[in-house]
C-alpha cells in the first residue's frame, strides 16, 4: 500500500471573503500521529474540517485546490463516502444524549440504518470500547445514557464511536482542551495505541502535547503551512524562524 | 443593630411581602374561575350528562355527548392537518436561519399568530363552507389547524435551535445522511419541546369558539360525519349560555367545567412530558 494517505495540493479555504487556509501543500503518511499546531485563528481547525468536508456546511464557506485520500480527490466523492473513511473527534465531547453508551458506540451503523445481528453489535461495541480504553469502566453500565459519564470518559466514548466505523483516518480537533490533566494523559496514551490501526491528525494548542504524542508536526501561521517535519526536528531545530519563535514562546 | 441597618432589613422584608402578594394575585383569578365553574357546574355532571344527547327545552336531564364527540373529532382532524406541516416548517426554519424564504415564513408565522380567530373563521367560511354549500366539521378543523400552526412551528423551531451545533456535526461526521440526522438525532433530542408545543396548541384551540361559529356551526344531534355540521363544547356553551332557559344555563356550566378540566389536564400533561421526555444535553 502507498505510504501517503492524505495529500493536499494548493489547498485554500475561505469564509466569505476571509481567506483562512492559504495554499497548503502537505503529504501525510499512514499510521502516524500528526500534530497540527499554531496560534488561535491560524486556520488549523478549518484545515482539519476541510479533510472530512465539514467546512462546507457553514454558510459562506468554500474551498479549492486538491485534497487527496489514497490518491482520490475527496471533493469529487460523495461526502458521506469521505466521512466513512475519515472519522472525527471534536473539541467538546458530544455523545448523542438520547442514546445509551452501547448505542452511541454503534451510532454510525444504527443511525445509518445498517442492520446487524445482536452478536455483531456486541462484538463491535466491545472491540471499540476496548480500543478506546473505556471497556473496563463502562462494561456494567452499557445501557445507561452516554451523558452520565465524566468528560474524559465521554471523549473516549466519542473516540470509540468514531473508530467503530473503522475509518482510515481519525481527525481530532483539540480533543483534550475541555478535559482535566488525568483524562488528558489517558487520551494521549490511547492515541499512541491507536496509530497502529489508524492515521491520526490532531489539532492542538498545547505544544507539550504535540511533542509527546506526535511523530510529525505541522505548524500553521496566519493560514499558511509554515513548516512540516518530524516532531523531534520541529522542536529542536526548526528551519523556519517563525516556527522557532512560536516554540520558544516569542509570540502566540 | 444600628438604625439604618434596621431600616434596610425592613425594606427588604417589605419587598418580599409585596412579591408574595403579587404572585398570589396572578394565581387568584385562575383559582376563582375554577372555584366558580366547579360550584356551578358540578351539580349537572353525571354519567347521563356525558353519554346522552341534549333534550328539548322543558324536559329534565339531557347531556352533551354530541359536543364531546364533536370537539374530539374536530380537534383530531385539526391536529392531523397541523402537526406534520407545523413540525416540517419548524425544522425548515431552524435549519435555514437566514435564507430569504425563512425570513418571509417567519414573518408570516408571527403575523398569523396575531390574526384574530374570528377572521380565520370568516376566511375558512369563504374557502370551504361557501363552495361546499354546507357548514361542516372539516371546515372547523381547517380553521383550528390554522390557529395551531404558529404555535407548533414556533415551539419546534425554538426547541431545535437550542440544540448544540456539535450534536449535528457529530452525526454528520459519522457519515449519516442529512434526513437521518434530522429524524434520528435532532427530532429525538428535541422531542420534549416539540411534544409540549403540540399539546399546548391543542389546549389553546380546544376552547376556541369564534372560528367554529360559521364553520362547524353546531348540531343538536350526534354526528360523526366530517362533512356535516357538528357540535362542539365551546359552541354548545355559547348557545346554551345565551339561551333564556335555566336548565340550559346549567348544562352550559357543566360543559364549561368539562372544557376547563380538559384544558387543565392538557397543561399538566405538557409539564409531565417536558419532564419525562427531556433529553439531558
Amino acid at each position: 500500500m502507498e505510504r501517503t494517505i492524505i495529500k493536499s495540493e494548493n489547498f485554500n479555504a475561505y469564509f466569505g471573503n476571509n481567506h483562512v487556509v492559504k495554499n497548503v501543500n502537505i503529504e501525510i503518511e499512514r499510521n502516524k500521529v500528526i500534530a497540527v499546531m499554531g496560534p488561535s485563528g491560524c486556520g488549523k481547525t478549518t484545515y482539519l474540517r476541510c479533510i472530512n468536508r465539514l467546512h462546507e456546511l457553514i454558510e459562506g464557506a468554500r474551498c479549492d485546490g486538491k485534497m487527496l485520500l489514497n490518491g482520490q480527490d475527496v471533493y469529487s466523492m460523495h461526502p458521506i463516502f469521505t466521512r466513512l473513511k475519515i472519522g472525527m473527534v471534536f473539541q467538546r465531547p458530544n455523545p448523542f444524549p438520547n442514546l445509551s453508551i452501547y448505542d452511541n458506540v454503534i451510532a454510525g451503523y444504527v443511525l445509518n440504518g445498517i442492520k446487524m445481528s445482536k452478536s455483531d453489535k456486541n462484538d463491535i461495541v466491545e472491540k471499540s470500547l476496548t480500543s478506546a480504553a473505556l471497556w473496563k469502566e463502562v462494561k456494567d453500565s452499557l445501557h445507561k445514557k452516554g451523558t452520565f459519564l465524566s468528560g474524559g470518559q465521554q471523549q473516549r466514548l466519542c473516540i470509540a464511536r468514531a473508530i467503530a466505523m473503522e475509518p482510515e483516518v481519525l481527525l481530532l480537533d483539540e480533543p483534550t482542551s475541555a478535559l482535566d490533566p488525568i483524562s488528558t494523559s489517558s487520551i494521549e496514551e490511547l492515541l499512541k495505541e491507536l496509530k497502529n490501526n489508524f492515521t491520526l491528525i490532531i489539532v492542538t494548542h498545547n505544544m507539550q502535547q504535540a511533542a509527546r504524542v506526535s511523530d510529525k508536526t505541522a505548524f500553521f501561521y496566519m493560514g499558511e503551512l509554515v513548516e512540516y517535519d518530524d516532531t523531534k526536528k520541529m522542536f529542536t531545530n526548526p528551519d523556519d524562524i517563525r516556527t522557532q519563535n512560536y516554540i520558544t514562546g516569542r509570540f502566540s | 443593630m444600628q438604625a439604618h441597618i434596621k431600616f434596610r432589613v425592613a425594606k427588604s422584608k417589605a419587598a418580599e411581602i409585596i412579591l408574595i402578594v403579587l404572585a398570589f394575585f396572578v394565581t387568584a383569578p385562575l383559582l376563582f374561575i375554577i372555584y366558580y365553574i366547579f360550584q356551578k357546574g358540578i351539580k349537572v355532571i353525571s354519567w347521563n350528562f356525558l353519554t346522552q344527547l341534549p333534550k328539548p327545552v322543558g324536559e329534565v336531564g339531557g347531556g352533551i355527548v354530541n359536543a364531546l364527540v364533536g370537539t374530539g373529532l374536530i380537534v383530531l382532524y385539526a391536529s392531523i392537518m397541523a402537526i406534520p406541516i407545523g413540525i416540517l416548517c419548524g425544522i425548515y426554519l431552524s435549519e435555514h436561519k437566514s435564507s430569504k424564504l425563512a425570513y418571509f415564513s417567519r414573518l408570516c408565522v408571527d403575523v398569523l399568530q396575531g390574526v384574530p380567530s374570528i377572521v380565520i373563521g370568516i376566511v375558512v367560511y369563504f374557502w370551504i363552507v361557501k363552495p361546499l354549500h354546507t357548514f361542516s366539521a372539516i371546515s372547523g378543523s381547517v380553521a383550528l389547524a390554522i390557529m395551531m400552526l404558529p404555535i407548533i412551528i414556533k415551539s419546534t423551531e425554538e426547541t431545535l435551535k437550542l440544540l448544540p451545533a456539535s450534536l449535528k456535526e457529530a452525526a454528520i461526521a459519522l457519515a449519516i445522511p442529512y434526513h437521518r440526522v434530522i429524524t434520528k438525532v435532532l427530532l429525538p433530542c428535541g422531542i420534549s419541546g416539540i411534544l409540549s408545543g403540540i399539546i399546548l396548541s391543542v389546549a389553546r384551540i380546544a376552547g376556541e369558539t369564534a372560528p367554529l361559529l360559521f364553520t362547524a356551526f353546531g348540531n343538536p344531534y350526534l354526528n360523526t360525519s366530517m362533512l356535516k355540521p357538528m357540535q362542539s363544547l365551546p359552541l354548545l356553551i355559547f348557545n346554551y349560555a345565551t339561551s333564556p332557559y335555566d336548565e340550559w344555563h346549567d348544562l352550559a356550566w357543566g360543559a364549561a367545567l368539562i372544557l376547563l378540566f380538559t384544558v387543565l389536564l392538557l397543561n399538566i400533561i405538557t409539564k409531565l412530558t417536558t419532564r419525562k421526555w427531556n433529553v439531558q444535553l
